[in-house]
């Protein structure tokens, strides 16, 4: 797929996020990505290493939480996880389905480590 | 030094969202309807949309965004030679069309004189999906060609569109190509999308594809 721009994306949001927190270092990242979103973790850890050097991201753990994907019947309300293949659905055979989850793909948070300048002058 | 969790929650393909929304008010602005299509290489994009100019061209002006990842101009001049506006951009070797390009093509073409704006996308059946670019439609074409298990090998893009084209039924006779099971895994994940099998070598079907097109056109 397009691991490049996607891991572009997610260091210029997690710079932006850490810029406004006061990080001096960004030490790990959240990402959670649904079973919908065609992405490949080994390559974006892959382009990782190589876009954040020379960052405060530099050397940042990637966490990826995967969450599976969930359909709804349009007919019978029933909710299935989806396993392998898209099948209808598995109480009344409808093809009238809607995905409710396993489109995720967001950055969901960041750990920083920031000068503590304000606790600082507090505690003085 | 003190370690902080900060909650982000952002998209990660929030920005590309956020500049599709302007290439869409920018297109409002001019009164354009944007469609944008997609479909495997080969399909037959560039004959549908040269199809779609000569059976509009009477009623509508119609300019084109060519998308290609090799610096060729090959769809482009034949869409100028047909009489319509084109622009062609370069990904440079990216796999599909995204929202900041779009936004630069949308500059080069004359928006006030212009009712439809067509859009193909790279030839690619995943990577097009997940960045939208801005227009009022999507639109894949599916080739008999290509087989009929695409639905259930590539469901992402068949998830995210306003119409169906199954181009080249010309050749049902010719391939291994059951309609049904197509059908099935469309609907599966499209339910009650409009399909429109057409054939762009003799013309069959292309009428009720460019009706239904127009009337999307003149009604936005």
């Amino acid at each position: 797929m397009h691991e490049l721009s996607v891991t572009e994306s997610i260091l210029k949001i997690a710079m932006q996020h850490a810029t406004q927190a006061n990080a001096v270092r960004v030490t790990s990242l959240q990402l959670v990505i649904g079973q919908l979103s065609s992405i490949v973790d080994d390559s974006v850890q892959f382009y990782w290493d190589m876009l954040s050097e020379g960052t405060i991201c530099e050397g940042a753990q990637l966490h990826f939480e995967r969450r599976p994907a969930r359909l709804k019947c349009l007919d019978c309300d029933q909710t299935y996880t989806l396993s392998g293949e898209l099948t209808d659905c598995p109480n009344c055979h409808s093809a009238r389905i809607k995905v409710v989850a396993g489109e995720e793909f967001y950055l969901d948070s960041i750990e920083v480590e920031a000068e503590s300048a304000l606790s600082d002058v507090r505690s003085s | 030094m003190t370690t902080t969790r900060v909650a982000v929650v952002e998209k990660i393909l929030s920005a590309n969202d956020r500049l599709a929304e302007e290439n869409r008010a920018r297109l409002d602005q001019h009164g354009v309807f944007g469609l944008n299509i997609m479909a495997a290489p080969g399909a037959g994009k560039t004959s549908t949309i040269l199809r779609t100019i000569t059976a509009l061209a009477p009623q509508i002006t119609i300019g084109v965004v060519e998308g290609d990842t090799a610096a060729v101009t090959i769809d482009a001049d034949k869409v100028i030679a047909a009489g319509m506006p084109a622009v062609q951009i370069n990904t440079g070797g990216e796999c599909h069309l995204d929202a900041v390009m779009l936004s630069g093509a949308l500059n080069e073409l004359p928006l006030d004189q212009i009712d439809l704006l067509i859009v193909e996308n790279v030839g690619n059946l995943i990577c097009p999906a997940a960045f939208t670019l801005g227009t009022h439609a999507n639109v894949l074409i599916s080739s008999v060609a290509e087989g009929d298990d695409k639905p259930y090998k590539y469901p992402n893009i068949y998830r995210g569109i306003n119409a169906l084209i199954i181009n080249k039924i010309d050749l049902l006779p010719y391939v291994e190509y059951n309609l049904d099971y197509f059908k099935r895994g469309v609907e599966l994940l499209n339910p009650g999308v409009v399909t429109f099998p057409i054939s762009c070598r003799t013309g069959e079907g292309v009428d009720e594809w460019t009706k239904w097109l127009l009337e999307k056109v003149t009604s936005d």
